[in-house]
């Protein structure tokens, strides 16, 4: 027989029931909550008389409808004010730990559970959010549902699933330097399409992702979602335990080091069979920067707008038309010569420490571009706590960027935080639909040193560019 | 959820491939408690264009959505489904969709009707040329028709997904029925909890 692959470990120690002609009924060991989409499920609760399972597995945050404006600011829409209470109200109610906006441990939901130590190996995570195979970065199976999901777990903790197929995406070799996890996660989509990954858990393997810390890996898993996949997953190593050691979460000595050698078994089995695999050549990697609106819409940094003709499939072209009207670019221009108006280094993609710190060493002593609005939004009070120990805020603020409150922000358009009409950005969140960051903005997304140096020229750039 | 058996109505043809569910409903619509009214926010960034499909006349009314390969990627918004089916539509045709979008319309009883490329834009090219022909969705028979030029195509649903949509099931009613399972999963877990770690005021205990 041959061996399992990650996935299927997991999946088979979370099998509850496996009826004939029925999904399988999945345990979930930890659910997720924020504002957005838990308001109806509780209200469904409610309506029906049932009470949430298991608190103690259960743990909410607020993050994709506050403000980033200090937090003494009120929040002034009240449509948002009143989402924020409810998730507040309705985890008193319910007895669920949650961190409300200005709490010392509030932040992305998919920042917090990492930092905290909650998500650990060989977990099954759900959350009623799409980026939540960010968590797969510690080989947890980890995938976004919706709120009658939601609701599903809130009252059974668990969720009839159909198993998804594996699909092993390998990165061969060791990454160029100036190639970051985001560039790699932006080449996996570009190969792969907005729906090449569906019905597949990505498994990312390689040289080129083992090589990555913790925080890149999980910038690689939570991208997953955007090649139409349900997660993605890394196997356990050193790093992954020495990530988790000491954190909230995880227990402390002997108990730990037990817990760990326990979490060694969650990598593929050398004889693993995948359904499907790819591999990619890390070598032939190079720093990326999407030109339409959807991610799978990658390009060289040191390339050109694509024309549509490039396409064969008459959708394709079609699409790229689309994209390229509504982004308002012309084909052949090239990506350099692209000026922004906004530049917005945060998100569940990139505002972990590490992000910060590589976009930091970019600004030192540098100014944003005149007319530029550069905005960093650590991901979490935690993260913005470490960064102001190691005195990033200030290199920051020295250059021009804003240093804001923790918060989902400019990612998608539901807070204060949005792009302008016809506004152009460059991004390190994970999306550039049409109006993701505000009605009739053009995002382009970049990583956090391709971020950082666009803001200070002005235009599509990199860290040598600003350095001469 | 109400049980679906038989869609009979008329279709209106998106043309669009890669229809992420940030188009379906931009996210300024989430910030809302309610799961009523979505309606209005449907498409609402293409709405304002008077040449867009949904402003034309002869599709008001349509409650069948013929779209491109791709439909409902992206964000895991229930929302997407509630201002599909507030707006009036009972069934999506396409080539592909995204697996959360697929999901969350099982669980409000969307149909869901997946159909080859070529399938999808004959159909699209029907409901062009006439916008007033019938078309029915049987959710029983797993297939739709256009009965005026005899064009009928058979599409899978999931059998479990197909008896649901029949008899209106709640999921977590029928999930109830395996509390025993669920308990004794329970009791053979290790898996953490988060007791002990937070405080009733969300402060990490010290250790």
């Amino acid at each position: 027989m041959a061996g399992q692959t990650l996935f299927e470990k997991i999946w088979n120690q979370h099998v509850v029931a496996s009826p004939e002609g029925e999904p399988t009924l999945l345990y979930i060991d930890l659910h997720l909550v924020h504002e957005v989409t838990s308001p109806q499920a509780f209200d469904g609760l409610r309506l029906n008389g049932r009470g949430v399972r298991r608190p103690d597995l259960t743990l909410a945050t607020a993050d994709h409808n506050v403000p980033t404006d200090p937090i003494s600011t009120p929040v002034k829409d009240p449509v948002s004010r009143r989402q924020l209470e409810a998730l507040e109200e309705n985890c008193r109610e319910f007895n669920i730990t949650v961190f409300p906006r200005g709490h010392e441990n509030q932040g992305i939901v998919h920042i917090i559970g990492p930092e905290l130590g909650v998500t650990q190996p060989g977990m099954t995570i759900v959350c009623g959010d799409s980026h939540t195979s960010t968590h797969g970065a510690f080989g947890a199976l980890a995938f976004g549902i919706g709120t009658s999901e939601v609701e599903h777990v809130l009252a059974t903790q668990t969720l009839p699933q159909q198993k998804a197929q594996t699909m092993s995406v390998t990165v061969r070799g060791k990454a160029p330097s100036g190639v970051s996890a985001k560039d790699i996660v932006l080449a996996i989509v570009g190969r792969l399409g907005t729906g090449g990954g569906a019905g597949h858990v990505l498994e990312y393997r390689g040289e080129a992702i083992t090589d990555l810390s913790m925080e890149g890996r999980m910038t690689v898993c939570n991208m997953s979602i955007e090649a139409g996949a349900r997660a993605g997953l890394v196997a356990v190593d050193d790093k992954t335990i020495d990530y988790l050691r000491g954190r909230p979460g995880v227990p402390e000595g002997e108990a730990f080091e037990r817990l760990a050698e326990h979490w060694r078994s969650y990598v593929s089995d050398k004889d693993a069979v995948y359904d499907r695999e790819i591999v990619i050549e890390a070598s032939e990697l190079v720093p990326y920067v999407t030109w339409g609106t959807n991610p799978a819409q990658v390009v060289a940094l040191d390339g050109v707008v694509p024309s549509p003709n490039e396409f064969d499939d008459p959708d394709e072209r079609n699409a790229s038309e689309r994209s390229l009207d509504y982004m308002g670019l012309a084909p052949g221009e090239p990506i350099r010569s692209i000026p922004v108006d906004v530049v917005f280094i945060g998100s569940c993609t990139n505002a972990r420490i590490e992000d910060l710190r590589a976009a930091a060493v970019v600004a030192r002593g540098q100014r944003v571009a005149p007319g530029v609005r550069a905005l960093v939004v650590p991901g979490s009070h935690r993260v913005k706590r470490q960064a102001e120990e190691e005195g990033l805020d200030e290199i920051f603020l020295a250059a021009g960027f804003e240093w804001r409150e923790p918060g989902c922000s400019m990612c998608l358009g539901m807070n204060p935080d949005q792009l302008g009409q016809g506004q152009r950005s460059a991004s390190t969140s994970n999306r550039n639909f049409e109006g993701r960051q505000g009605r009739g903005g053009r995002t382009h997304l970049v990583s956090p040193v391709i971020a950082a140096a666009t803001a200070i020229l002005g235009h599509f750039a990199s860290p040598e560019d600003v350095n001469g | 959820m109400k049980p679906v058996r038989v869609i009979e109505g008329r279709a209106v043809p998106l043309e669009r491939s890669d229809v992420d569910t940030d188009q379906i409903i931009p996210s300024d619509w989430l910030k809302r408690v309610e799961r009523t009214g979505f309606g209005r926010g449907l498409f609402s960034e293409w709405r304002d264009d008077p040449s867009f499909v949904l402003n034309d006349q002869r599709y008001v009314g349509a409650n069948i959505l013929v779209a491109g390969p791709r439909f409902g990627t992206g964000s895991s918004r229930e929302h997407a489904v509630w201002a599909l089916m507030d707006y009036g539509f009972a069934a999506v045709v396409a080539p592909s969709f995204g697996d959360i979008f697929r999901n969350n319309s099982s669980k409000q009883g969307l149909v869901i009707v997946q159909l080859a490329q070529e399938d999808v834009d004959e159909l699209t090219r029907l409901v062009k040329e006439d916008s007033t022909r019938l078309v029915i969705v049987d959710v029983d028979q797993m297939q739709v028709e256009v009965p005026q030029v005899d064009w009928h195509r058979s599409f899978a649903l999931d059998p479990m997904i197909r008896e649901r949509l029949l008899y209106g099931w709640d999921d977590i009613g029928l999930t109830m029925r395996r509390e025993a399972s669920i308990t004794s999963f329970e009791e053979r877990s290790t898996a953490p909890t988060l007791e002990g770690v937070f405080d009733g005021a969300g402060h990490v205990i010290a250790r």
